[in-house]
């Protein structure tokens, strides 16, 4: 039965292999034209953005060119000599990272007790989170307004931050709520067993655990903070202007200055795709969760 | 999962309670205020109960801009969620290519809602934009500030530039869950490529499909800096969505009566409709057996 | 239905494998007689499962052909090649209902609908699924979700055979034991190549006619459940098949007698001009405590299983088991192990050495 088989010395053939690979490599391609096209989809405005901050102004209104002719920097420089300019990014950067702590600072103990405790209304409240998620900034803009401006805080970062935790802190709790959900709760009664108490159980044990949790979750509360403008707009006017409103506010007051306009957004794309590079492969699972 | 009863954890949840009844149930309190209210400046204010309310439902401005609203919110829906299908299913599965695929994928979705805006009202330009241009040198009469049907060509396909990588990135967190076992039953099945999509694929990804279409119902039933930026509203009202319209009236004509009135409404309607989608939805899985 | 040829047969993951420690499939030759069960037993990572997917056509091997009968199906797409597989974790299809995931097979081959009616109520019957025909699959239980996918396996009568991947490991104990029952009798009915990958010897042996045991991706033999436990041809064989496995204590063979250490272990046959490691093997039932003859053994404990008793011992640091019957006394004065002569079998270098001759030699 484990006798020798005759036909073993037809052996292998390198033709059958050749087609195999071509057919596979065929598949591929296939693949690879709806995506190259896709990925061209995305790309080429943004391209355009690019192309357009380094031209001159003149350039830009006089002729038309898939590249810049007469490369410049001028744009660039403009926007990194002047304060008004640059300090959009900075007072940006700020309300940003304040929004991301807050949010995660107050979603990470609501996220433990919707994860491992029932509650008295603990379903409707939950709920009731969400729904601020679904909250139409407009509506909001107004009594931001006054509201902030009541309590002594308009035009400042932090008027933003909270503002911004309107829909970041219940997207927090929703993602952390999801990734503690898969931690078994033995780890936390083996820890009140071993003495732990739970502030120390929480910072030392459990944060670690969700470490990957904390991460996609700042990553999407530093995204909708980062790219909202009504807000942001609505309740600043000097001190704490982002650099979304200082671009929209050029444009209506100086005309048109195509070029700096846009080297301006291309400067907003630059910490968006540098954020995306560092949380490229926790990016996934938290989509995986479905909890954006 | 069994959960441990206990009422302490409120303690847990009431930094959030604090910080959003701040942010978000003082100034619901203030827009309910106004909305029952008339103001003729000077900070005198006398109720008028549900006057606004009335005004606003019946107001034939405000009923355009629903109903465009709808329009918009349809139309970006039926385009986005199959086209995210297509492309999730295209991705290449592993290895640095779907690196790639991912980073470029989520440029759009990271880039301030303006900057977007901007990016599209330069690229559909007929004199400085690569689109513009190009549509006009090919005999097209594009122009999207003058052309009301042009101006929603732009901002739905600016949508559809700016969102469906979040469609197609849920989707393909989808596909990877599925375990390669189906793809070989399905080969030994000799089932075709529709049907691997069909009775495999499309189950399988049904969960986070419902919540990209929950997310882009909302997230495009409030837009309103993009298209703002873009068409400013116009040309005349024909690109006013809900949002472009309240801002209009709470912020540039102060009608704080009506506009709350009006805020009131738009709020329900989007808790309404999400409310149905997702009961509706989880009620067809249930009917076909817990999982 | 076909005979399956293995020819040359190997298989590495690497591109390039240079030595034979990179392929996770040694090469092989081996016919598989058409209609019988065979059952892929090994350790995990023995390479069985690779061996399984070659043969099912979702893994294309580096080198050497596949026949079924004599078509040579090496390029041949799964499809292509009209088999039929039963995987580790129930693959159904969620939407459709247990009828319609039945009858899937056969409606994509473009089957004619009576013949696809017929088939699915036959099948139905034979996994004792009549009553739950119309509901949809996504809601049954794991256990009721394996046998759907066995009975796709099966719905088709022309395949050219049934390939199972450990299809038993998320059922239930006591399921186990009856699909295990209901598969053999199909097998008997219908007579279909079933090839059945697993790391349990009781599975395996229950089920198979024919044991194909792996290790480090070699075959090392392929056999009746009695040839795996009367004369296993490898070392492994020995200590894989069996509880508690094979005796095997190093010694050296000269003609018709082995010698451990200082003791004679008397054989059956004579064994001329061994080299190697030569070690001797003896299953323990075929070991028995004595009080005069034999290997002196220190008894370390005694298991009462049920059946019958485990008796660990040792002789000069190696252990050896024997069984003995459940009633037997066990005294203190048995110090001694002997061995049923025609039981016990010569290895070189881990391999089995069949006698030259047969008899004791004077």
């Amino acid at each position: 039965m484990t006798n020798v088989d005759a036909r073993a010395d037809s052996g292998t053939s390198t033709g059958t292999r050749t087609r195999t690979a071509a057919r596979s490599g065929f598949r591929i391609n296939s693949k690879a034209v709806v995506m190259t096209l896709y990925l061209a989809f995305l790309l080429i405005p943004i391209y355009w953005l690019v192309n357009m901050s380094l031209k001159t102004n003149n350039e830009i209104l006089s002729t038309f060119s898939l590249w810049p002719r007469n490369l410049t920097f001028q744009n660039y420089m403009t926007i990194f000599t002047d304060p008004s300019w640059y300090w959009g990014y900075i007072n940006s950067i700020i309300y940003v990272t304040m929004n991301t702590v807050i949010s995660i600072v107050v979603a990470l103990p609501a996220a433990y007790a919707f994860s491992r405790y029932t509650f008295l209304g603990d379903k409707h409240l939950f709920f009731w989170l969400l729904t601020n998620r679904m909250a139409p900034p407009a509506v909001f803009a107004l009594p931001f307004f006054q509201l902030y401006s009541s309590v002594g805080l308009f035009d400042t970062h932090i008027a933003v931050a909270l503002a911004h935790t309107l829909f970041n802190v219940p997207l927090a709790v929703w993602i952390l709520e999801g990734f503690m959900r898969g931690v078994p709760k033995e780890i936390d009664e083996t820890a009140y067993i071993d003495g732990y108490s739970f502030g120390r159980f929480f910072v030392k044990i459990f944060m670690p655990l969700v470490a990957s949790g904390i991460g996609v979750t700042a990553f999407f509360c530093f995204m909708f903070s980062w790219v909202e403008l009504l807000l942001s707009r609505t309740l600043t006017s000097v001190d704490a202007k982002p650099i979304a409103a200082t671009m929209t506010r050029t444009v209506s007051a100086s005309g048109l200055d195509w070029g700096v306009l846009a080297a301006a957004g291309v400067l907003t794309i630059i910490p968006g795709a540098l954020v995306i590079y560092f949380v490229r492969n926790y990016i996934a699972k938290g989509f995986a969760l479905g909890r954006v | 999962m069994d959960k441990r009863v206990n009422q302490k954890a409120w303690l847990l949840v009431l930094p959030v309670l604090v910080l959003v009844a701040f942010s978000a149930v003082i100034p619901l309190m203030t827009v309910v205020n106004y909305s029952v209210q008339d103001s003729f400046g000077n900070n005198q204010f006398f109720w008028v109960g549900l006057e606004w309310f009335k005004e606003t439902l019946a107001s034939e401005r405000i009923r355009d801009a629903l109903g465009r609203q709808f329009m918009f919110t349809l139309i970006i829906l039926a385009i986005e969620v199959p086209l995210g299908i297509l492309v999730a299913l295209n991705m290449p599965k592993k290895g640095f290519w779907a690196s790639v695929c991912l980073v470029l994928m989520a440029l759009p979705l990271l880039i301030p809602w303006n900057v977007v805006g901007t990016i599209w009202q330069i690229f559909g330009r007929v004199d400085i934009g690569l689109l513009g241009y190009t549509l006009d040198a090919l005999g097209f009469d594009y122009n999207y500030t003058q052309d009301a049907l042009d101006a929603w060509i732009t901002i739905i396909v600016m949508d559809v530039w700016h969102w469906t990588s979040l469609v197609a990135l849920l989707a393909y967190a989808g596909l990877q869950s599925i375990p390669e076992a189906y793809y070989q039953a399905a080969k030994i099945d000799q089932a075709s490529r529709w049907k691997v999509f069909r009775f495999i694929e499309l189950p399988k990804m049904s969960g986070v499909l419902t919540i990209a279409i929950l997310l882009r119902f909302m997230d495009s039933f409030k837009i309103y800096t993009e298209p703002f930026v873009v068409t400013g509203g116009g040309p005349g009202n024909s690109t006013t969505l809900l949002s472009i319209d309240l801002v209009k009236m709470a912020l540039g004509q102060f009608d704080l009566g009506p506009a709350a009135a009006f805020s009131i409404i738009y709020f329900l309607i989007i808790l309404l409709v999400s409310w149905v989608f997702f009961t509706v939805m989880t009620n067809l899985d249930k009917e076909e057996g817990p999982k | 239905m076909a005979q399956i040829t293995l020819a040359n047969l190997a298989h590495s993951y690497l591109p390039n494998p240079s030595g034979e420690a990179d392929f996770a499939l040694k090469e092989m030759n081996h016919v598989w007689t058409d209609g019988e069960a065979y059952a892929l037993l090994g350790s995990s990572g023995c390479g069985k499962t690779t061996l399984l997917n070659i043969i099912s056509g979702l893994l294309r091997p580096s080198q050497g052909r596949v026949f079924f009968g004599d078509t040579d199906v090496t390029d041949m797409t799964t499809a292509d090649r009209n088999i039929a597989q039963v995987f580790q974790f129930p693959v159904v299809y969620d939407t459709m209902t247990v009828r319609e995931n039945l009858a899937f097979p056969l409606k994509n081959r473009g089957a004619p609908k009576d013949y696809v009616q017929q088939r699915v109520a036959e099948i139905c019957r034979m996994i004792d699924m009549e009553d739950q025909l119309d509901r949809k699959a996504r809601g049954l239980t794991a256990d009721a979700k394996q046998k759907i996918s066995l009975g796709r396996g099966m719905v088709r009568e022309d395949v050219n055979a049934i390939l199972f991947d450990e299809p038993l490991t998320v059922i239930d104990p006591h399921m186990k034991w009856e699909l295990r029952t209901q598969l053999k009798e199909l097998h008997q009915r219908f007579g279909h190549t079933m090839i059945y990958v697993t790391h349990d010897q009781t599975e395996a042996l229950t089920f198979a006619d024919k044991v194909v045991v792996m290790s480090e991706g070699r075959v090392v033999q392929i056999g009746t459940p009695e040839e795996l436990f009367e004369t296993p041809e490898h070392t492994f064989v020995g200590y894989f098949i069996g509880s508690p496995g094979m005796n095997v204590l190093d010694a050296t063979v000269e003609g018709g007698s082995a010698r451990v250490g200082a003791h004679e272990v008397p054989l059956a046959g004579r064994y001329d001009g061994l080299t190697g490691h030569v070690q001797i093997g003896i299953r323990p039932e075929f070991a028995h405590l004595s009080e005069s003859e034999g290997l002196p053994v220190t008894i370390k404990r005694v298991e009462d299983v049920g059946r019958h008793k485990i008796v660990r011992a040792d002789h000069e640091g190696t252990e050896i088991n024997i069984i003995a019957a459940e009633g037997a006394e066990i005294g203190a004065d048995q110090r001694r192990v002997v061995f049923d002569p025609d039981r016990v079998n010569v290895y070189a270098d881990a391999w089995r050495v069949p006698p030259t001759s047969m008899g004791r030699a004077a």
